[in-house]
């Protein structure tokens, strides 16, 4: 069952992005940005908990599910620590996704060779 | 009716059949991308007994990994032509928005080429995520200090 909801949640956050390319020619960086916010948004008013439960991977892989982290990681480190929470616990828990971009990013563009754009 | 009227018809008609094709192509190939990160949730939560926690962490890793990997070997953006926001939108499309400007930017220097616009998609996405998740965090910390 969590392949399924895994394939039909994420699936739809997906088909949503394509009906904003194509419906208001937002750039991607526009779509992507949104999404993040809408994560936090989403997770402030405590929808994307529940959702992350049902929807597994479908949830946690779109970049709603960033948004979720760095909301999720902000309330926690505030319980743990308080005030300073705020400004670490976003980016502390989204981490590993930032980091292993920028160094698999890093290390791709050192090793292939960029195709010419057609 | 007019001709006019009939080729303007028809071309609305096929812009939509478009977009519904374009839309149940992103859906599948997105909800693919969810499905291949849950496979690798699975390995590790199972396999490998890693608790759910750093297993969600390993897996959104994995799916940048691979897809750092795909964009290297340009078959990412093979994928993309097929399955546009579903590649974009998931976690491995950040990934893509960083990677193939550093390689596509490479030439004109490492400092100043490729480094920069490793964040030209991702820039924004960080600031205001983080900018986000900080006014969040205001409220939350005002909420919890009003209940106690």
């Amino acid at each position: 069952m969590d392949y399924l909801y895994s394939f039909i949640f994420g699936g739809l956050l997906c088909a949503i992005g394509q009906i904003l390319i194509s419906k208001t020619k937002l750039t991607p960086a526009r779509i992507l940005t949104g999404y993040v916010v809408a994560g936090v948004i989403l997770y402030a008013i405590g929808l994307y908990e529940p959702f992350s439960k049902l929807a597994q991977s479908g949830a946690t892989v779109p970049l709603t599910g960033f948004g979720a982290t760095l909301a999720k990681g902000v309330a926690e480190a505030i319980g743990e620590k308080g005030a300073i929470g705020i400004i670490t616990g976003g980016l502390s828990a989204s981490a590993a996704g930032i980091t292993a971009a920028i160094i698999f990013g890093l290390l791709a563009a050192l090793i292939f060779k960029p195709r010419r754009k057609k | 009716m007019q001709k006019e009227e009939y080729s303007k018809l028809s071309e609305k008609k096929t812009k939509n059949s478009d977009c519904i094709k374009d839309v149940t192509k992103a859906f599948a190939v997105g909800g693919l991308i969810c499905v291949i990160g849950q496979a690798l949730f699975n390995l590790y939560t199972q396999i490998f007994i890693i608790d759910e926690q750093t297993a969600r962490i390993l897996e959104s890793v994995s799916l940048v990994f691979l897809s750092a990997l795909f964009t290297g070997v340009g078959l990412y953006d093979s994928i993309a032509k097929i399955g546009g926001a579903g590649t974009l939108v998931p976690i491995t499309g950040f990934a893509n928005a960083v990677v193939s400007p550093a390689m596509e930017f490479k030439a004109e220097g490492l400092v100043l080429g490729m480094a920069p616009k490793m964040f030209i998609i991702a820039g924004p996405v960080i600031v205001f995520g983080t900018a986000a998740s900080v006014v969040y965090g205001v409220i939350y910390y005002i909420v919890t200090m009003c209940m106690t």
